[in-house]
């Protein structure tokens, strides 16, 4: 069955270059870019995985990551999240809130698939 | 033969021509020819009243009895004379700047005008000092007698006491004449004082002559003198020639002591003082005349106990031996002197004595019974006179009650000592008075109290005897059996001299009571006042003046509360009060209301109490002078003043402070902006390096299979680039502008042309975002003289925002030019929805992108840039709110004569 995975990115170039690997490796890639209607769409689509950016237009990665932890379809959803603030405050609020993995922008390919294969074996 | 007859005409011609002596130095100190009168020759013998009949006769006994110990009685005054310059000195200043009255006056002026210390010193002085007048009555008996008894010449035994009686009754009659003819502001009788001074003439001579008689006309000249004197030594048991340290130095001290507080040494040495000039001279001349007095003493002893009958009285060795030579003359000139010295005794005695019962016990009672009328001066001054005259009386029926009671048993000597020690228990509130401001009232009032209770305890009491007031019991056993609480041995201290160990004990007890409830007790105002004045006497630079001072002058209080207030305040408020009681000028009249007024504005500056003494002292004309409230109220301002520049500093500090807490909020914001600054800046960075890396790396890895989409990777590789050095370039600008090192490069152009040239730069936006511009170009044809291409930098900035965040769908951006107050203004406005109300005070910050859409290619420093830019270029670019659309504003200034170039 294929593994499904949202990513919610508002830089088209990150998303595209993202899309790109992930299909490459045989997931299917959904996209989404707006903070404000992003819960909602991760509701709706049921990804097997989530990558989530921070800065996001309208509403925090932070936000939207509280959200998700407290909902009971997405508790254990997998999520990746990527900054490009790389600070140490920023990994620690992002661990505390229940990130499963946490990446800083400029990202390596390989560490992203090999990272979301891990949270979604199989 | 001497018939008594002959002794008392004698006797009354003597007192006749002391009584012509002192009316002629009154008539002739009235005249002013007092240069005579003021002499230090009429004051140092006028000092001899400390030889009184005491050390004229009981000299000599006490040299008979225990050999040169007698001297210590001239030592202690030597001593303090010779050092006159450490306390006399002082003692004298504060007496005469003060206008001291008496030695109860001394103390209750130094601790705050306390009346209770007053009487205190009175009582010890009445007490202390009757035993002694009795002794002087006692010694002119004894004289008599002495005559008496040799010749039946004519009077008995009971003529004896009357001849007391009539001594005592000729005493008050003259002190009374001479000692209260007058109530002289500065209590100096010049009559008394010359009297006095002849009879210190009188019994040196008298006692001079003896000593010649007995040395060159009994004792075979000094040799053979100093032969008897060596038998006598012999022949006595060694103890009473005998030197003993402690004895010796307690003794000396004693009567140095006694020297400076016996009510009528303090009259003679500081009340009847006139200079300083006096005190120089006697500082020699009297230790001098106290040596001419001892000289002939042992020779005197040696000789009378050697050649008289044994069991005659030593203390009358004097008169004896010149009776018993048969030298009538001789005897009737050492009389005299005896009876010189016992007078001059009584009278100033009684003077000084008199001053302090009516000035601290009568006066105050009679002021409180009929406190109405106490203002009329000539009343009081009756009254005052009447009182001293009743005193002077009652001293000396208090002092003749005493030698009737005591019955003249004890040594002369002996008398004298347990004054002396009595008296002695004024000294450490004296010195400490003197040379110490912490001393205080109740420490006084202790000291004085509990040293005159041991004095009375050990050693006046028991001198009544055993049949007197103390019983055997108790002197032998304590009270109650109380071994330490025995009168002549306390604290289980045993083998001293009865007067030694009350010296020892009143005096320690004393000075420990006056200096423990003095640290413990705080001073009152005027205490503090008086204290001050007492201990820095000597730094006044201006002697205090005699007399009286004018009363109640608006001036004199003008002047105090300048100095107390400062000169405006004080200023303001007496024009004030004087404009409002209608008088013109700064002074206005001393009303109830006026003095509460002024009482109440003081109190604000020196407190309540300070304030109302000040007052009343000016008002009431107490023995505080203007002057010394003067130099209390200079203090005061140099307070307010340091007060003041202590305030000023405070203020200082409070905004330094501030400025301080400003600056560092500043910085702490500075700081919070920085990390916000350098986490935006790497979230800039970080975004296009994450796309440059990523299709980077998909390249490497072999790239799309897709011709299409691998070209469009590699041109998202391309533009990333690009916008990496545009915001590098950017920030660099923006740095080089905010640290104002940019360099400007002034051109003259039309406005027209530069807005040309952005509009041209911008070119390829407007045509992909379909921006339409309306421009007025008659209007731009103005000629400006700045960095235009700096200044075409912020209108390319302009039209790009236009361009890229204009949300309408046809999109307009309109730019007017105009000009007002000397200024150029080139509006923006677009078509757009415009920049919400709370988002337009940060669209100049630095990464305030309004919207999070990359593609809009910018970092967010744009705007930040232009208003660098305007500012660097002395114009502005502000938002205009209320148009239709988002609205920048750009202001140039213009030159003086703008330049409108024809179309």
């Amino acid at each position: 069955m294929t593994k499904r995975v949202l990513v919610i990115e508002d830089e088209p170039n990150i998303v595209e270059a993202i899309s790109f690997i992930l299909s490459r490796d045989g997931w299917a890639v959904a996209t989404h870019s707006d903070g404000e209607t992003a819960v909602q769409a991760v509701l709706d689509a049921v990804p097997d995985a989530l990558i989530l950016d921070v800065m996001l237009p309208g509403r925090s990665g932070y936000d939207i990551l509280h959200d998700l932890r407290a909902h009971d379809l997405t508790r254990r959803l997998p999520v990746l999240m990527l900054t490009a603030r790389g600070q140490r405050t920023d990994r620690e609020q992002a661990e505390r809130l229940g990130v499963n993995r946490f990446m800083t922008k400029p990202f390596s390919n390989a560490e992203v698939v090999d990272t979301l294969n891990e949270l979604v074996p199989g | 033969m001497l018939s008594f007859n002959t002794l008392v005409a004698v006797c009354l011609l003597y007192v006749i021509f002391l009584f012509l002596v002192a009316f002629g130095a009154d008539r002739s100190a009235a005249r002013n020819k007092s240069r005579f009168l003021n002499s230090p020759l009429i004051y140092t013998l006028s000092l001899s009243v400390y030889c009184t009949a005491w050390t004229f006769y009981g000299a000599v006994g006490y040299a008979a009895r225990s050999g040169l110990e007698f001297v210590t009685i001239y030592l202690g005054p030597t001593l303090v004379m010779i050092g006159w310059w450490w306390f006399l000195r002082k003692l004298v200043r504060v007496g005469r700047a003060q206008r001291v009255t008496s030695i109860a006056d001394l103390l209750s002026s130094r601790y705050g005008k306390s009346n209770f210390l007053g009487v205190i010193v009175t009582v010890i002085a009445v007490v202390g000092t009757t035993p002694y007048i009795a002794l002087q009555l006692q010694s002119v008996t004894l004289a008599f007698s002495v005559f008496a008894r040799d010749r039946s010449a004519g009077w008995n035994a009971p003529d004896l006491d009357a001849t007391a009686l009539w001594v005592a009754g000729g005493l008050a009659l003259f002190t009374i004449l001479f000692g209260t003819r007058n109530l002289d502001v500065n209590e100096r009788h010049h009559g008394v004082v010359t009297a006095i001074a002849v009879e210190a003439v009188v019994k040196l001579v008298a006692l001079l002559a003896v000593g010649v008689f007995v040395v060159w006309g009994v004792g075979g000249g000094p040799a053979g003198i100093a032969d008897a004197i060596d038998e006598a030594m012999r022949n006595t048991p060694g103890e009473a020639w005998a030197i003993t340290g402690g004895r010796w130095v307690g003794l000396t001290f004693l009567s140095a002591a006694a020297f400076l507080t016996l009510p009528r040494m303090f009259h003679v040495l500081v009340v009847e003082n006139i200079g300083e000039r006096q005190l120089a001279v006697a500082s020699w001349a009297f230790p001098t005349y106290l040596f001419l007095m001892s000289l002939f003493v042992v020779p005197i002893a040696v000789v009378g106990l050697g050649t008289l009958p044994a069991g005659e009285n030593p203390d009358l060795f004097v008169l004896t031996i010149p009776l018993h030579f048969d030298r009538d003359g001789l005897a009737m000139l050492s009389f005299l002197g005896g009876f010189s010295s016992a007078t001059s005794m009584v009278i100033v005695a009684s003077i000084a004595l008199a001053t302090m019962v009516s000035n601290h016990i009568i006066m105050p009672i009679w002021l409180s019974i009929r406190s109405e009328e106490a203002s009329v001066s000539g009343d009081v001054r009756q009254v005052l006179l009447l009182a001293r005259r009743l005193s002077i009386i009652g001293v000396l029926v208090l002092g003749y009650l005493y030698f009737q009671m005591s019955g003249g048993g004890t040594a002369l000597a002996a008398i004298g000592m347990i004054s002396f020690t009595g008296v002695a228990q004024v000294l450490p509130a004296m010195a400490g008075g003197l040379f110490w401001r912490g001393a205080s009232r109740n420490g006084a009032a202790a000291g004085l109290i509990l040293g005159f209770t041991v004095w009375a305890y050990t050693l006046f009491l028991p001198s009544f005897g055993e049949a007197g007031v103390m019983s055997a019991t108790l002197l032998a056993e304590g009270p109650l059996g109380i071994a330490w609480l025995k009168p002549q041995a306390l604290f289980g201290v045993t083998g001293l001299d009865p007067v030694v160990h009350a010296v020892f004990w009143s005096m320690i007890l004393n000075s420990f009571a006056f200096v423990g409830v003095s640290l413990m007790s705080f001073p009152g105002p005027l205490e503090r006042l008086q204290g001050a004045q007492f201990v820095n006497v000597l730094d006044q630079t201006r002697p205090a003046q005699g007399g009286s001072f004018p009363a109640a002058a608006a001036e004199d209080l003008l002047v105090m509360a300048q100095r107390t207030m400062g000169a405006d305040a004080a200023q303001a408020l007496f024009q004030t009060q004087a404009s409002a009681q209608g008088k013109e000028g700064y002074l206005p009249d001393t009303t109830p209301d006026f003095i509460a007024l002024l009482e109440r504005e003081l109190s604000g500056s020196v407190g309540a109490a300070t304030a109302h003494a000040m007052i009343a002292q000016i008002m009431g004309g107490a023995t505080v002078s203007v002057d010394d409230l003067m130099a209390v109220a200079d203090e005061t301002q140099q307070m307010l003043v340091y007060s003041s520049q202590l305030e000023e500093k405070q203020k200082e500090l409070t905004t330094t402070a501030r400025q301080l807490s400003t600056a560092n909020d500043k910085l702490t914001q500075l700081s919070i902006q920085k990390d916000g600054f350098l986490s935006q800046i790497s979230h800039e960075l970080r975004t296009p390096m994450t796309s440059i890396r990523a299709f980077s790396e998909i390249l490497r890895d072999g790239g799309a299979k897709d011709a299409e989409a691998a070209g469009r990777h590699a041109s998202i590789i391309h533009d990333e680039a690009v916008r990496l050095t545009r915001l590098l370039d950017d920030l660099l600008d923006l740095s080089v502008l905010e640290n104002g090192q940019v360099q400007l490069n002034p051109q003259r152009e039309v406005l027209s042309k530069v807005l040309d040239r952005a509009v041209a730069a911008t070119q390829s936006l407007i045509a992909s975002q379909d921006l339409r511009i309306h421009r007025d170009q008659g209007r731009e044809q103005v000629i400006i003289t700045t960095d235009t291409d700096r200044l075409a930098q912020v209108f390319i900035n302009l039209i790009a925002n236009a361009a890229k965040y204009g949300d309408a769908k046809f999109k307009r951006l309109t730019i007017q030019v105009g000009e007002r107050d000397g200024a150029l203004r080139i509006d923006f406005v677009d078509n757009g929805s415009g920049i919400p109300t709370e988002s337009q005070v940060m669209i100049f910050e630095k990464f305030s992108r309004l919207t999070d859409n990359a593609a809009a290619g910018g970092a967010g420093l744009g705007l930040a840039i232009c208003r660098e830019v305007m500012d660097r270029l002395g114009g502005s670019i502000t938002y205009l709110p209320g148009q239709s659309g988002a609205a920048f504003r750009v202001t140039l200034p213009l030159e003086k004569i703008p330049h409108h170039v024809a179309n």
